[in-house]
């Protein structure tokens, strides 16, 4: 049940993917901040992970105060802008509206928060500060959105900020692995442009840090490392024909299209393998892309998935279709992939067991690997000390720092993978925990 | 069988919706749409020696989503020559002999005031209605509301005018006077046969940001303005109950202006004793159509209580708008909040923690939103009934049994009322009031 089209154009392709939460007009905004309630105490507040004052920027717009609003948001989450676009909102600030108690919708705060951020910083509008160099300087590893916001909040603290990115963009997943239809690219970069302009971080681009002397060097040079590194590449499943042609990861997929477009080639048949927001994202994609039958495989029931609901329901209004309870079991293929075998599992005691007497066949020309993504161990091997737990998650304390003190982390290297809101939140906080041990320290 | 035609002292019209003496009556053409629509008169946009007119002349209050919740303006009485009003009159007067016409007159000496009576007579309005309230532009003259700021000129006008009509003069009064009892009594000495009033309210309605200037702006300038609008209609209402209480003015029909937008409206000043509405500023913003719902409201109030003319409810307020001290001091409420309906905004513990007694508290469990009303702190303000977003959610509970009635001017006949600075009579002697370092504590 195909619902879309290839797209053979970049015009094609927007349309195909056009933007669940566009850009508000100036009328929208004005009406739709009008029916904020000022809560005191807001939920949508503590629902925030960055703690944004939603009630207050909220009637800044509504004022007319729209730089206000942007410092307001921005005081709080320095990828404000994308926060607004690519949080879950549903289940963050605007599931806690007390309009839904009434049966009324809720604010669209994050549309909100993006008119303001983006006018801002359309308008170029100066509104921060360089703190005062306290000859400090500080490494960061990973452009990512925690990466971005250590750098941003220590610059404001005094600290000269070097960041080491891997890959030629900055923003990580923000750019590189967020469904398209959420976030153009033109979008994210164009807010770490603005920060970086007014906020005067370096950002080292195609430079991995990937071994031991690297990292001496950057210990010799820096007063503290801030490591934001994500995860890694998706992981080996161990599957009968996985290196097959055709056999790729979600991440790396996602990564593809975003950069490609519509010059990605997305063959007729893709089955998807996994049951979180990324297998929902890969699927909807491979859908949009053109793809005649998607198939999203799950190896639990649906109640289980780790996807929300929404992210499952916009994949299947894609025309995504899905199988539960099914696991793969071998992919099939001469060289190239053209199916899989799945078998049946069942919940027995409590526990997922495969029924390997009960299997059958999906044909399809592509799978999707979005099983979860392996941990940057190779990394965490080479720091002295550095303790991690059974998952490969990097330790902290409340500060941020890890059990090496020279080495702060944060976002999905030491969640293990969460939204892009918490790993703004995670650097905007490791960088005031640097700033309090360099303190401390002298 | 509902008639809404009235007789508002010699004038006859098909229902009380009239149009008052403003930019939606300056024509003909408007005036035979307004009937055609449902007006049952209009005034006609004041006549006299023609003006010249600035452009920008109007100014807006708008209050969070709503537009013109207040409105003024600098224009002044009609530019057209006077033959051209007369003619028009004459031909409305044809198509519509059964709707009412009045000429709205202003100007200066005794002979012109004659000649322009004759004049308006021999076209064939209905009435008079004398224009003592406009307070821009033309006050500057010595007309408007420098006549009806002062009684003693007001009365003269009036005779002159009684002595030359042959046709019912309306004496239509300025709000901007310090009481409205002593141009109302004039009024009523010149011979007058009946009152409107409101006329618009000296006003600022706003200041320009970038120019400095008041709105609206006439090249840089600005001048006050006249106010009117939904904003003004409690003033109007106070006024007019202070004419129809009054026991020799409440005796001629009073036409009650300010305001008047929807059947609630209508039925209220009615309520308050006026025989006959007039309306502008609602017709300026949404056209002659808006009588449809005034018209249906009112015939629906009409029908639920078995009314059949407006007269059977006309004044029905008035007996229960008294002085303070003849209110029952022994008269209790309490604020009662509905859980199943709140929806956890918490704006009522806020506005009565801040802003008024610190009656309502909030639960100790962070995860319930609900607050609860302190029963002995409560003073049945109705604060918190006011702010509460959800309908019927917070309601006022009576709690005296009514049994006990004391008023201000009783207690003071028993001498039973505080007299000294800190007499034990004072009525908020033991009522709790948090210490003042709580307010740290939060």
């Amino acid at each position: 049940m195909a619902e879309y089209k290839r797209p053979t154009t970049e015009a094609e392709f927007e349309k195909n993917f056009k933007q669940k939460k566009p850009l508000m007009n100036e009328t929208e905004a004005f009406y739709e901040a009008s029916r904020c309630l000022f809560c005191y105490d807001a939920p949508c507040i503590q629902a925030c992970p960055t703690s944004i004052d939603i009630p207050l920027f909220i009637k800044q717009i509504h004022t007319d105060n729209i730089t206000g609003a942007s410092k307001t948001i921005f005081d709080s989450n320095w990828l404000g802008n994308a926060c607004g676009i690519v949080c879950p909102t549903g289940v963050l600030c605007e599931g806690a509206c007390v309009y839904n108690h009434q049966d009324v919708p809720p604010i669209q705060i994050g549309r909100l928060q993006n008119y303001a951020t983006n006018k801002t910083i359309d308008a170029e509008k100066v509104i921060f500060k360089v703190g005062e160099s306290n000859g400090k300087k500080i490494a960061i590893i990973g452009a990512g959105p925690a990466g971005i916001a250590c750098a941003c909040e220590a610059r404001t603290l005094g600290y000269d900020v070097d960041i080491y990115e891997a890959k030629e963009k900055p923003s990580g997943l923000t750019v590189y692995g967020i469904a398209p239809y959420k976030i153009t690219n033109e979008e994210v970069l164009k807010e770490v442009a603005y920060l970086q302009n007014q906020l005067g971080f370096n950002i080292k681009y195609n430079t991995a840090i990937n071994s031991k002397e690297e990292l001496a060097n950057l210990e010799a040079n820096y007063d503290a490392i801030f490591i934001g590194v994500g995860l890694g590449a998706t992981r080996h499943l161990g599957l009968d024909g996985e290196n097959k042609k055709g056999v790729v990861g979600a991440v790396e997929f996602i990564e593809e299209l975003r950069m490609k477009h519509h010059k990605l080639n997305v063959p007729k048949k893709v089955v998807v393998l996994g049951g979180g927001n990324t297998a929902m994202d890969a699927a909807s994609e491979a859908a949009r892309m053109g793809a005649r039958k998607t198939v999203l495989a799950y190896r639990n029931s649906k109640e289980k998935m780790g996807a929300y609901g929404f992210e499952y329901d916009l994949a299947i209004s894609a025309g995504v279709d899905s199988l539960f309870n099914v696991t793969p079991i071998a992919i099939l293929g001469n060289g190239k992939v053209d199916g899989v075998r799945f078998a049946k599992t069942e919940m027995v005691e409590g526990k997922l067991k495969t029924n390997i007497n009960n299997t059958f066949i999906v044909r399809c020309d592509m799978v999707i690997k979005a099983t979860g993504q392996a941990k940057q161990g190779h990394l965490y091997d080479l720091i002295d000390d550095l303790d991690i737990d059974a998952k490969t998650r990097i330790k902290t304390n409340d500060e941020f720092q890890t059990s090496n003190p020279k080495y702060f982390a944060g976002g999905d290297a030491v969640n293990g993978g969460a939204e892009v809101v918490n790993a703004a939140y995670d650097g905007k906080m490791a960088a005031l925990g640097i700033h309090s041990w360099l303190t401390k320290n002298n | 069988m509902i008639d809404l035609s009235v007789d508002f002292g010699g004038i006859k019209a098909p229902n009380p919706f009239w149009l008052a003496s403003a930019p939606p009556t300056n024509s003909g053409y408007q005036i035979m749409k307004a009937f055609e629509a449902g007006w049952g008169g209009a005034v006609w946009k004041t006549l006299g020696v023609p003006v010249v007119n600035v452009s920008s002349r109007y100014g807006s209050v708008n209050y969070r989503n709503t537009r013109m919740m207040g409105f003024n303006n600098i224009e002044l009485i009609t530019d057209r020559p006077l033959a051209d009003n007369l003619r028009e009159i004459e031909e409305v007067k044809k198509y519509f002999p059964n709707h009412a016409v009045i000429a709205s007159l202003m100007v200066e000496s005794r002979a012109e005031w004659e000649q322009i009576i004759k004049d308006v007579e021999n076209a064939g309005a209905d009435g008079i209605e004398l224009n003592f309230g406009c307070p821009h532009g033309m006050c500057e003259r010595g007309m408007g509301s420098a006549v009806g700021q002062q009684p003693a000129v007001l009365k003269t006008i009036v005779e002159w005018v009684k002595e030359a009509a042959n046709i019912p003069v309306i004496t239509k009064l300025t709000p901007n006077v310090s009481e409205i009892i002593q141009p109302g009594l004039a009024a009523l000495q010149g011979g007058t046969d009946s009152i409107s009033l409101i006329n618009t309210i000296k006003s600022i309605v706003g200041i320009d940001l970038d120019t400095y200037a008041p709105y609206p702006i006439v090249d840089g300038k600005g001048t006050n303005g006249g106010y009117c609008g939904p904003a003004v209609k409690p003033i109007a209402m106070n006024m007019l109950k202070d004419l129809a209480q009054h026991p020799e003015i409440g005796k001629i029909p009073l036409s009650g202006i300010g305001g008047i937008e929807t059947w609630r409206d209508v039925v209220e000043f009615i309520l308050l004793g006026a025989t006959s509405v007039q309306v502008c500023t609602a017709v300026m913003h949404y056209g002659f159509g808006i009588v449809r719902e005034m018209e249906a409201g009112l015939r629906q109030f009409m029908e639920e209580r078995n009314y059949t003319t407006i007269y059977d409810f006309a004044g029905k307020a008035l007996p229960n708008v008294t002085e303070w001290k003849h209110l029952n001091l022994k008269h209790k409420v309490v604020a009662e909040i509905n859980p199943d309906k709140c929806i956890g905004c918490d704006l009522c513990y806020i506005s009565c923690d801040d802003g008024a007694h610190q009656a309502i508290a909030l639960s100790d469990d962070p995860t319930n939103r609900i607050p609860s009303i302190i029963e002995e702190n409560c003073v049945g303000c109705n604060l918190c009934s006011l702010v509460c977003p959800v309908e019927d959610c917070i309601t006022m509970v009576k709690k005296d049994d009514g049994t006990q009635h004391t008023t201000w001017d009783e207690r003071s006949l028993n001498d039973d009322i505080p007299v000294t600075f800190n007499d034990d009579r004072a009525g908020g002697k033991g009522h709790f009031v948090p210490k003042p370092s709580d307010a740290l504590k939060k």
